[in-house]
């Protein structure tokens, strides 16, 4: 039930990820951030086994901050979607990761980029894509009016024709999603989209 | 001289010194010697070939440049057999590398694994380090061209212009006297030869006693590594005034 979705426009490239942490029957909580911002330049939309994503996600992260570290220089998002790709491949055969991720980042030299890397180590560098059973909604509606350059609001505009879209007609729907963007000033959340907010605790 | 601490890797002796890694260094400047020059539009490296037998077939084996990796190239000095084993790690190191991130390893990396790798020999094991200095060239898209020199103390160093092997700190000096940061890769080829020339022992150079290597971009953005063939190399002694066209002695 869990939805993953993004997409490049000019100069920046948006994830969206909804933000309930389900057991069973059980809603744990509805403001799960599952987008983890990797480094300056990167964000990682994970959807999955909760434990696995937490995980993974906290694994990669703190590698590319290694590497930095160690070299002065940050990866591209290239080599940071190729790395993430072949740690879940070799887990794959042994103890797999039950994570998919929506990889975006933006590097000076080559713009915006998303990458869609999947549970068994699929890789694929594309201008849109999603997980779940949202991606059922998703990728049909992004096909009709995704175009490439879209502005910022452009962009938005979809994002939220996609969260409609799937509160209106998945039958477990998500209520609430997050949305971060990374463009040449950072990797930064956006927004939150919440149609149900916890109630507050009054007061002691 | 304390001889009782030299025979083991491990140990320092009283002055603070690895002898064992002095040693290796020692053997090095026994070697045939080999010059790097950086310019502004490639790297030069240039070696001086100790073994010169016409009975020798040489295709295109080379014996004091080897290529890493597409990228990046190195040229030896020192111990052959010795210098075979860590080309074949820098090599495996390099293609780990891009395959795990699908790019090519920035050079410096590269030179840092392989002297975290001699340093290893440095510390542990029990096992004599090195006998080979490297001089590496090699371009990447984070600092353009770059010319490395690593020991076997497990040391490096980034340079404008280096040398190893025999009379190194000859040519080194020569090199500092001469170079100019803005030197074209033509210019560094010129300053190359005439260096080598000077510190190497025979009398007369011809192509057959060197090996010329450059590591440039070509227009499609694209590294190249080209190693000289012995006709151009000819042209290129006479060009440099270090042989006369008619072969005499200079």
């Amino acid at each position: 039930m869990e939805c993953v979705f993004g997409l490049v426009g000019n100069g920046f490239a948006i994830v969206a990820a909804d933000t309930s942490a389900v057991h069973s029957i059980l809603v744990h909580k509805s403001n799960e951030d599952k987008i983890m911002v990797l480094d300056s330049h990167k964000l990682v939309a994970a959807s999955g086994e909760s434990g696995d994503r937490v995980q993974f996600t906290e694994y990669i992260q703190k590698n590319v901050a290694l590497y930095q570290f160690r070299n002065g220089i940050p990866l591209t998002t290239a080599a940071a979607a190729n790395f993430t790709r072949g740690e879940l491949a070799t887990a794959l055969r042994k103890n797999p990761y039950f994570v998919n991720i929506l990889l975006a980042g933006y590097d000076k030299e080559t713009g915006p980029s998303l990458y869609y890397i999947d549970y068994i180590a699929t890789l694929h560098k594309v201008d849109k894509g999603a997980f779940g059973y949202g991606s059922y909604f998703c990728l049909s509606l992004m096909d009709r009016h995704y175009h490439s350059g879209m502005t910022v609001d452009e962009a938005i505009a979809l994002v939220d024709k996609c969260i409609m879209e799937i509160r209106s007609r998945l039958v477990v729907a998500p209520p609430n999603f997050v949305i971060k963007i990374v463009d040449k000033d950072g990797a930064r959340e956006y927004a939150w989209r919440e149609s149900v907010k916890d109630t507050a605790v009054p007061a002691a | 001289m304390s001889r009782r601490y030299d025979s083991r890797t491990t140990i320092f002796s009283p002055e603070g010194r690895l002898y064992q890694v002095e040693y290796a260094m020692e053997a090095i400047g026994n070697a045939g010697s080999a010059i790097g020059i950086l310019s502004k539009d490639g790297v030069v490296l240039v070696g001086e070939k100790k073994v010169t037998s016409k009975l020798l077939q040489t295709s295109t084996a080379t014996e004091k440049m080897y290529k890493i990796d597409d990228h990046v190239a190195c040229a030896v000095a020192g111990i052959m057999s010795d210098a075979n084993i860590l080309i074949n790690t820098a090599r495996v190191q390099a293609q780990r590398y891009t395959y795990a991130y699908q790019e090519p390893m920035p050079v410096e990396q590269l030179v840092q694994s392989l002297s975290d790798t001699k340093q290893g020999y440095t510390q542990f094991g029990g096992l004599r380090p090195f006998g080979v200095s490297f001089l590496f060239a090699g371009w990447d898209k984070n600092f353009g061209f770059q010319l490395y020199m690593s020991d076997p103390s497990g040391n490096y160093g980034g340079w404008k212009a280096a040398a190893i092997g025999a009379n190194y700190q000859a040519a080194q000096s020569m090199l500092k006297q001469d170079y100019k940061d803005d030197i074209t890769r033509e210019e560094a080829i010129q300053l190359a030869l005439k260096v080598l020339s000077k510190t190497m022992d025979s009398t007369s150079l011809t192509s057959e006693k060197l090996e010329l290597a450059e590591v440039f971009l070509l227009p499609s953005g694209e590294v190249k590594y080209q190693v000289c063939s012995p006709e151009s190399l000819s042209k290129l002694l006479v060009k440099s005034g270090v042989t006369q066209p008619a072969a005499e002695a200079s």
